[in-house]
Parts: C-alpha cells; sequence; structure tokens
C-alpha cells in the first residue's frame, strides 16, 4: 500500500554534514505526493503536515508555534485524524513594525489510506511541534505467506 | 486580522542575501513579529522543532542575529511519504532602530516560539519636553 516510489531512506548516511541536505531532499521529493487523499480544495491547509512511515506504524509531524496545549484537540476515528483549536496571542500595546504571524482557528482532518489502531495513537506536542505515532492496524500488517 | 479567518499555512521563506554556509542545506527564515513600546523593542519568531538551548541570540554593531538549530536526531530512520513542509535550521538578522541595553535582552521561548525583550537604553526612549 505505501509505495516507497523512490524513497530516500534518511537512516544510516555516513557524512553526517550531508543528514539535513538530504533530509531535505527526501521531503522535497515527497511534497504533494497523492498518498494523502484528504486534498482540500483550498492550497496550503493549516496546519502543514509531514506524514513518514516508521517501521510498520505512521508518524505525522505537524508544526503548530504558538499553539497552547490546552487550545489543541485531537480526535481519531477509524483511520480519520482530526486536528483542531486555535491560534492566538496578545500583544501589549505599542508600535508595530512588522505583523508575519498569522492567528486564528484551525480544523483539519488527515484521512490515511491504511487502517490505524484508534487506541495505540499517541500524541506529543513539544518545542511547537506535534508529533501523532499512528499505529497500523493488527490487520493491516503484513503477514509473510509461506510457500507450501 | 480577524479572529475567525480560516488559517492558511504560510510558506516558509528560504533565506538569501547572506554568505553561503559551508554545509550545504537550506536554512529559512522564521516568521517574525516585531513590536515596539516605549521601553523596549519585542521580537517574535516562529521557530518550531528548535529546542532551548539550539538557540542563539546576540547583538552586533546596531545588528540583532538570531540562530535556531534543529535536532536532526528526531528525523533518523524515518521515511517520508506526504510532506507539506520543509525543515531545516532557522536564521534571521534585523537591523535595529533604537540603541539596545545589550546587558538586559530577555529571551524566552515557548511552544517554538522565540521572544526577545529588547530593552532600549536610557537615552533612546522618547523623553516629554515641556514648552516652557
Amino acid at each position: 500500500m505505501v509505495a516507497p516510489n523512490g524513497c530516500v531512506m534518511i537512516a544510516g548516511y555516513s557524512d553526517p554534514l550531508d543528514v539535513l541536505l538530504n533530509l531535505q531532499r527526501a521531503l522535497d521529493a515527497q511534497t504533494g505526493s497523492g498518498w494523502l487523499q484528504n486534498q482540500t480544495a483550498s492550497p496550503g491547509p493549516f496546519p502543514p503536515i509531514n506524514v513518514f512511515q516508521q517501521g510498520d506504524n505512521i508518524l505525522a509531524i505537524v508544526e503548530l508555534p504558538g499553539v497552547d496545549k490546552k487550545d489543541l484537540q485531537i480526535q481519531a476515528k477509524e483511520n480519520t485524524i482530526r486536528i483542531s483549536g486555535k491560534k492566538s496571542a496578545n500583544y501589549p500595546e505599542g508600535s508595530v513594525h512588522r505583523r508575519e504571524r498569522v492567528f486564528g482557528e484551525f480544523d483539519r482532518t488527515l484521512s490515511l489510506p491504511i487502517g490505524l489502531d484508534p487506541a495505540g495513537i499517541k500524541a506529543e506536542y513539544r518545542d511547537g511541534v506535534l508529533a501523532l505515532l499512528l499505529p497500523r492496524a493488527e490487520s493491516e500488517k503484513p503477514r509473510t505467506i509461506k510457500i507450501s | 486580522m480577524a479572529d475567525r479567518q480560516q488559517l492558511q499555512a504560510q510558506k516558509k521563506r528560504e533565506q538569501e542575501n547572506r554568505e553561503e554556509t559551508t554545509i550545504p542545506a537550506r536554512v529559512f527564515v522564521p516568521t517574525a513579529d516585531i513590536y515596539e513600546t516605549q521601553d523596549a523593542l519585542t521580537v517574535i519568531l516562529e521557530m518550531p522543532g528548535v529546542e532551548k538551548s539550539n538557540v542563539n541570540v546576540r547583538v552586533e554593531e546596531g545588528l540583532l542575529h538570531v540562530e535556531g538549530r534543529l535536532d536532526l536526531n528526531k528525523y533518523q530512520g524515518l521515511q517520508p511519504v506526504h510532506t507539506e513542509y520543509n525543515v531545516g535550521h532557522y536564521a534571521r538578522s534585523f537591523q535595529l532602530s533604537s540603541k539596545i541595553d545589550q546587558t538586559k535582552i530577555a529571551a524566552a521561548l515557548n511552544d517554538g516560539v522565540l521572544s526577545l525583550t529588547l530593552p532600549k537604553i536610557e537615552e533612546a526612549k522618547p523623553r516629554v519636553i515641556n514648552i516652557s
């Protein structure tokens, strides 16, 4: 199901200086892949999500800088994950020089093309990055078929 | 900006106009908000994934340099299947408009957002001039 169409493995590069470059290239190569079927109509849905394969499991990494943990909700149902919340900031009065950050509410649903084990989903939010460990359902795991 | 507005993901801007680094990887420009109060200049930078120990802030000759390094170990052994953003270190410099008291710069990192408070030196603060 998860075709590694030309995917580059990141682990095990001999030259540590190339690790970041190779990671960036690997990420670029998978940009806009048709792997997720949830492609919403508008471009640039928030928050941006990277999906990785880690052994049998799926790891989704979401960048949410400035979102308070208590303003973040994650719901899982079958093979869909819903990430919603709000990003807000309170700045004191003063003259504004630059305003590049965006604030507001967000609600995004990810539908994965594989079955998940909803009970085993783990979420961790640290340093503005949400990591969702999505274990593959037992029935989805590949089986070795013995040739008789 | 209206609170109800649907959030859009911002495309990461890559760093430009800077000496090339010896490491061939890309560096991104953190999104910033800057505002000024009577006493200080506050710079807020979004650097998701950067830990406290990997942030470097310095002020030199009216230039503020901020660097945040990403811990790449977390990406070891991961195979991307769908990506919407790229990752890399962050770096950005600002020309400061007022004199800053370097000894009193305060920095805080919360949820991937770095807040820098750069207090102005006494002479740079606005004064009320009484008309006699």
